[in-house]
């Protein structure tokens, strides 16, 4: 079992990348680690840019993940995938959200959404496991579910077992909504390929 | 690790100075909401037997705060960076009086302006006001600290600072639970030679605060919280706060004098220190703080030589700066389009901006708050933004500086809570010097950039139980202004109508823009409609896609691909609404002028 690791939740403001960047916190917590975890809030959260840091380990000091050091990176939008490309490094997974949202330079016609952009990781050699989770979320009957949808399929690359993610799912999730997070978790897991 | 339990918590910074502050017995926090303080407050207040509250402003917050302690009771105030220059007359004041229970103002810096207008390095005011200040390292020592603080405050009659960064209040780390302290009763002791600082007075507690300032320096010298951790090598750190981590990061093994008090310096600590390693580096954020001490005493060392004095640290940072050879291979960034933040999609702000969008000629002095994001483009409408407050007072300069030739053209935007924050009195100007100048209150119901807190004017308290609301627009007359009028700004053409003839009226005149943010927990769940478009009816004008909003994108289409779809060859375009994104404020069925954009039953 890996003894210290690095992971990077980005998206855009409004998706959920907190609760996602918490209940893998709580996970790791379970398993025995020290965790940090270091977010933004305030006017980045205004449907801009927005990332979520943890770094988990024996002893963790700094909040912040390094440039070329991130070993998961859990991205809810692909151009916020390919955005973060200076933090990964040749062994890095990147779990991607496949739904695109268009930044406003796109919404104006004044830039072009890249296409086939996943690409530029590939060719860096780095992991790319692609997940449509809107699909996952609508398929479990809750389009909240997206964030825990991504949870899913990222727990695959991390040694904590399912089980502690449901039960940290229960804690951290309302009594109402615990059932179908859990659903969504699972259905996550499983859509993508190890 | 011992987590799954009840006095192990997973807490932020901010979460963990609340209940440090509950635990040290506090009973009374005042503050006005800022990134990165604000969830200090919103947490202090669950906790019982603490009477937390939002002030209207941080000057308000701390002078509460320092009547509570003159009470006896353990107190604090809480602010951001900017927010202590509010404070800062009584800061410096309450330095010469002291305290009579503890106080503590917590002080929230933002290195790199995540959320701020400058990055002024706070450390600099404990110097100026010879106060001690407290700098943790992450959120389990922020917890510790506050209750040393409150220790400090009680031995050396002075409040205390702690500062904290955005890397200590909105990171997340592992926590231990105690107890909360039992204070005394607070009651009322007068001591007026010691409170009441007219000229006679406070000449005797300047010597006091001299005297003081000694003391201190003696203290600081056997402060569990300055601790030399021995290490390999002959290169030897300085640091404080969150740089520490970055320090131990990477040089694990080297000697560290690590400073949880950052003013005054343990003087003989550092020459102590410095005496056992070759080579001495400071690292610290923003300012050369530490380092100008050191060389003032005649220390040498290196700082800002290596480090940046801009912007946030981070490891990566200091290792470039000292072993850039142990840097691996980086990718370098591709170049996409931008993610800026955005008005959300139903934002009231959008339909007001919108109108003085289409005001080429008229300035438009800003001020902050969600609604600064009136700057990008594509609404562009906001000329100048400076602190909380200041759109009132710079248009009013600005048309005493331009006379008549500014007549009709220079207007100020703020929102509801920064009116109430230091809008007013400069209203008061306006209305007792005379102006043209008009002023926009955007009133949306809520202070909803730092997240949604009450204010005085929301009818609710920090706890959500019912409180007095400020009427603003009688509050505005009571000032003298005679022109004031509401606006929804959702009726983007009835708004533009107002604006045009309120800007362009030779008194003072207020416009109140009143709607409430769709991020409201209420407005949120409210059934709303949603607009679609009849792309048959799209003549691509993109009237529609100027107003920036979220929701609403362009398809470009080639001529030949027009006429496929059935318009004209010359049309370039056409707009789509997002239903899943559509909140339905209808602004852009106001402004479409083919009945391209419809509305659809409550979603």
């Amino acid at each position: 079992m890996k003894q210290s690791g690095n992971i990077l939740f980005s998206g855009v403001g409004g998706q959920g990348i907190l609760l996602a960047s918490e209940l893998t916190a709580h996970a790791q917590l379970a398993a025995g680690f020290d965790v940090k975890k270091s977010e933004v809030h305030g006017m980045a959260q205004r449907g801009g840019s927005v990332e979520a840091h943890l770094r988990y380990g024996k002893r963790v000091y700094s909040p912040l993940i390094e440039p070329g050091a991130a070993d998961i990176l859990v991205a809810f939008e692909i151009l916020e995938a390919v955005r973060y490309l200076p933090y990964l490094h040749r062994s890095s997974t990147v779990v991607v959200n496949t739904r695109k949202i268009l930044p406003p330079a796109v919404a104006l016609g004044k830039a072009a959404y890249p296409e086939n952009i996943l690409d530029e990781l590939k060719s860096h050699h780095i992991k790319v496991v692609p997940i449509d989770a809107f699909a996952v979320a609508e398929s479990v009957g809750e389009l909240r579910t997206v964030n825990v949808a991504m949870v899913g399929a990222m727990s695959n690359f991390l040694a904590a077992a399912p089980a502690i993610f449901l039960k940290v799912i229960d804690r951290a999730v309302k009594p109402q909504f615990a059932e179908v997070n859990k659903k969504a978790f699972s259905a996550g897991r499983a859509a993508v390929r190890v | 690790m011992a987590f799954d339990n009840e006095t192990t918590l997973w807490l932020s910074g901010n979460e963990a100075i609340a209940l440090g502050a509950w635990e040290a017995g506090v009973r009374v926090a005042s503050g006005y909401p800022g990134t990165p303080s604000t969830e200090i407050m919103e947490n202090l207040s669950r906790y019982e037997g603490v009477h937390a509250e939002w002030a209207p402003n941080e000057k308000v917050g701390l002078e509460v705060a320092i009547g509570a302690s003159f009470a006896g009771a353990r107190a604090l105030a809480t602010m951001k960076h900017v927010g202590l220059n509010v404070a800062a007359d009584p800061l410096f004041t309450a330095a010469y009086t002291g305290v009579r229970g503890g106080l503590v103002i917590l002080n929230a810096d933002d290195p790199q302006m995540h959320s701020s207008q400058n990055e002024q390095d706070n450390r600099n005011y404990a110097f100026a006001a010879k106060l001690p200040m407290l700098e943790p390292s992450d959120p389990a020592e922020a917890k510790q600290m506050i209750g040393r603080a409150y220790e400090l405050s009680e031995q050396l009659d002075a409040p205390v600072i702690i500062r904290i960064t955005t890397r200590i209040a909105h990171v997340k780390g592992v926590v231990e639970k105690g107890a909360r302290r039992g204070t005394p009763e607070p009651s009322i002791e007068k001591s007026p030679a010691k409170l009441v600082m007219l000229p006679g007075n406070a000449r005797v507690r300047r010597v006091a605060v001299e005297k003081r300032m000694q003391a201190l320096r003696d203290l600081v010298e056997t402060l569990p919280e300055n601790r030399i951790e021995p290490g390999t090598g002959t290169r030897g750190f300085i640091t404080s706060g969150v740089p520490y981590n970055y320090v131990k990061e990477i040089f694990p093994d080297a000697p560290v004098l690590k400073l949880g008090m950052v003013w005054p310096l343990p003087e003989k600590m550092i020459r102590a220190f410095a005496a056992t390693v070759g080579e001495l580096i400071v690292v610290e954020e923003l300012d050369p703080f530490i380092e100008t001490h050191l060389k003032a005493m005649g220390i040498p060392c290196r700082g800002k030589d290596l480090i940046p004095n801009q912007g946030e640290l981070n490891s990566f940072i200091v290792r470039k700066a000292i072993v850039p050879e142990t840097i691996g291979e980086i990718f370098a960034p591709l170049d996409l389009p931008m993610r800026p933040p955005n008005m959300c999609a139903g934002c009231p702000h959008r339909g007001l901006f919108y109108g003085l969008s289409r005001m080429k000629d008229v300035f438009v002095s800003g001020d902050i708050g969600c609604y600064t994001l009136g700057f990008l483009p594509p609404l562009s409408a906001m000329d100048s933004c400076v602190c909380m407050g200041a759109s009132i007072g710079v248009a009013h300069g600005m048309a005493k500086a331009l006379g008549k030739q500014g007549e009709g053209k220079v207007v100020a935007v703020l929102g509801d809570s920064t009116f109430m924050h230091s809008g007013i009195t400069g209203l008061l100007n306006m209305a007792y010097n005379g102006t043209y100048a008009s002023v926009i209150i955007l009133d949306n119901r809520t202070t909803a950039m730092t997240g949604h807190q009450e204010n005085p004017a929301s009818g609710k308290s920090i706890l959500g139980e019912p409180a007095l609301a400020l009427n603003i627009e009688e509050l505005c007359r009571a000032l003298g202004i005679r022109r004031v009028s509401v606006v929804n700004p959702h009726d983007v053409e009835a708004t533009r109508k107002v604006l045009k003839e309120e800007i362009e009226a030779p008194e003072p005149s207020v416009i109140i823009s009143r709607a409430p943010c769709v991020l409201l927990p209420e407005e949120v769940k409210r059934q709303k409609p949603v607009y679609f478009t009849n792309l048959d009816n799209c003549t691509g004008c993109s009237l529609c896609v100027q107003m920036g909003c979220p929701a609403i994108s362009w398809t470009p289409l080639a001529p030949e691909e027009a006429v496929a779809r059935g318009y004209r060859e010359k049309q370039k375009g056409f707009a789509r609404i997002a239903e899943v994104q559509c909140n339905g404020c209808g602004q852009c069925a106001c402004v479409c002028k083919f009945e391209a954009i419809t509305k659809k039953e409550a979603k």
